[in-house]
């Protein structure tokens, strides 16, 4: 067989088709799962014979796949992007931007352990999902990791594929207790570990089906599952480390996760705090880091006690002191209650040197904070039963495709701060970090 | 409605100068808005007249009530919709039962579009996207003269460049 033409650069782990293996599978799983008796019938008509003639045929079929896959994937780093090259059919070349990469994390799912590879996952600005090169021998991942960061810094080309790993400093580490306990204070785990025991009984008693319980069961034990212990695999051992190169963050159990959050490319601070986490001064934070790839909001500290927090957001923002920001906060005005009654309350605003601040929430009370400098646009808006009590809702978008919301101010605020917003954001930006940050 | 007019989220403090659009907005959407609902006002008195009794045929009232009700809001909305260029940033306002301003600092702007569609050229019109890298930020002016919107598109890219920032 004649083999096409090789790109250039260098090769994936030989692993590497198999890594969506588990999809058929899982489909004919699903399949024989929904619908039983043709399963049935179908594994009756698989004698061994058929069963050997159709593995005789299949698996070259997929093996050759497989290696021409592999054999027609390649990445190469020049001095200002990263290309990958993948298709057998559908030729496609990424080129990634080295200085629009936000973050590099190594993934490593469980059964990559064992085989010892890895995944590095890239978060590039402006595009939706995050761009992958799956897998990597685990040497490999973590030098080319660090290659990226310090091309992406700004260092000079011809050592950077030397400079290896830099060293690292940790800064918190969080107790496989601690994280227990939080979980166990969260109320979503145990609402939904109630609904387990009390809705399924109730349908299938009312219903009479034993069908119609598990139905209902299943969706239910999947919210269990990434209510606790879901989360409890996620983010065991989670600990934070300081490097030139960013913010180191490891976590997981059977998949561990190792992600480099770069200096300045934070755009948003969440600060999370549970009801039952108050009195014991406990805070989950969440950071927006732009081109996130729309999954959510990337965690930094799953719990934290609220001092460590602030020294951990100290590390990545400088000058960010997000209990200086609280402190500043002021509450809606009390004509607010007759446009959304009772949680009017929960919401608040202030802004100090560094930061837009923002509340919301009264149970779990959630503050959002957008470095002036990091804000891309301002908005005031008004409906019409908030015209009538004479209110507006500022809001700030930020690059991480976000916008943090300060709701319910008199129109007069608002609009002084819509005005001091676009003044400070401008100032802010002058004195922000460069962008290539070790030149 | 508003007590005062200093109490309306659409003004700025320190802005003299607000600039309206162009005329030819407010005869497109007024010329879409009637080439759709009296054919269905038509079909519908022809059809129910005859089929159903002269009674039914007054639901044909319904679309024409709703041209004359869009008729008004089309030119409330119309006349709400305001841009300012400052030294730097730009300020778009809009809305009548929902306001809204928006303030996009020259320096986030990444990129500048002008598009204007068969439609749009027929009344003169073309329209001025600002992209932000949030793309939350909902920064358009629709309506412009193809001109202005050039001349708009060269000032902002020009000032964006020199008031550049990164991310």
């Amino acid at each position: 067989m004649v083999l096409p033409q090789r790109p250039e650069g260098r090769r994936l782990h030989p692993v590497t088709p198999w890594r969506r293996a588990w999809a058929p599978m899982a489909a004919l799983f699903a399949f024989a799962v929904q619908d039983p008796e043709r399963a049935r019938q179908g594994a009756e008509h698989l004698t061994p014979g058929r069963l050997v003639a159709g593995l005789a045929v299949l698996l070259p079929l997929i093996a050759a796949y497989g290696f021409l896959s592999w054999w027609m994937t390649s990445y190469l780093v020049t001095e200002t992007e990263l290309r990958i090259r993948t298709g057998l059919l559908f030729r496609r070349v990424a080129h990634i931007r080295l200085d629009r990469v936000q973050a590099i994390d190594v993934g490593r799912p469980l059964l990559a352990r064992l085989i010892g590879v890895a995944k590095l996952r890239l978060d590039v600005v402006g595009t939706g999902k995050k761009d992958e090169l799956a897998f990597l021998s685990e040497r490999e991942a973590v030098a080319l990791r660090a290659e990226l960061l310090a091309r992406a810094a700004g260092m000079a080309p011809e050592s950077a594929s030397e400079v290896g790993e830099a060293p690292s400093r940790e800064l918190v580490r969080v107790e496989p207790w601690t994280l227990v306990v939080s979980l166990l204070l969260l109320g979503t785990s145990w609402g939904t570990l109630a609904a387990v025991l009390v809705v399924p009984p109730l349908v299938g008693w009312a219903s009479g089906s034993l069908w119609a319980a598990l139905v209902v069961t299943v969706p239910l034990l999947g919210g269990v599952w990434r209510g606790g212990l879901g989360r409890f695999l996620t983010e065991f051992d989670w600990s934070v480390a300081e490097s030139p190169d960013g913010v180191r963050v490891d976590h997981g159990l059977l998949d561990r996760a190792h992600a480099t959050v770069p200096p300045g490319r934070v755009q948003a601070v969440r600060i999370v705090e549970p009801w039952l986490w108050r009195r014991r001064g406990w805070v989950r934070v969440e950071l927006d880091v732009a081109g996130g790839g729309g999954e959510g909001s990337d965690v930094l500290l799953p719990v934290a006690p609220r001092e460590v927090a602030r020294a951990v957001l100290e590390r990545i923002l400088p000058g960010m002191d997000p209990w200086e920001a609280e402190a500043v906060l002021r509450p809606s005005p009390r004509r607010a209650r007759r446009v959304v009654p009772l949680w009017w309350r929960g919401y608040g605003h202030g802004v100090t040197a560094t930061v837009f601040a923002s509340r919301r929430g009264l149970v779990c009370r959630k503050l959002s904070l957008v470095p002036h400098a990091k804000v891309q646009s301002v908005r005031v808006t008004q409906g019409p039963w908030e015209r009538v009590f004479g209110l507006a809702d500022v809001h700030v978008d930020h690059g991480a495709n976000g916008t943090v919301t300060a709701r319910l101010r008199t129109v007069e605020e608002a609009r002084a701060v819509a005005a001091a917003q676009a003044e400070r954001s401008r100032t802010g930006r002058r004195t922000a970090r460069p962008e290539r940050w070790l030149t | 409605m508003s007590r005062t007019s200093g109490a309306d989220v659409r003004q700025h403090p320190g802005v003299e100068e607000w600039r309206g659009v162009e005329r030819g907005l407010l005869r497109m959407r007024r010329t879409l808005l009637v080439a759709e609902l009296l054919p269905v006002a038509v079909a519908l008195g022809a059809l129910l007249g005859p089929l159903a009794g002269p009674w039914w045929a007054s639901v044909a009232a319904v679309p024409l009530a709703a041209a004359a009700w869009g008729w008004r809001a089309l030119a409330l909305n119309w006349r709400s919709w305001r841009y300012a260029e400052r030294a730097d940033d730009l300020l778009i306002a809009r809305g009548v039962l929902w306001r809204r301003l928006t303030v996009v600092p020259y320096g986030r702007m990444q990129l500048v579009e002008v598009t204007s569609g068969p439609l749009e050229r027929r009344f003169g019109l073309a329209r001025v996207q600002l992209h932000t890298a949030a793309a939350a930020t909902d920064a358009h002016i629709a309506g412009l003269a193809p001109e202005e919107a050039e001349r708009l598109r060269d000032r902002l890219t020009e000032l964006g460049e020199a008031r550049s920032a990164g991310l």
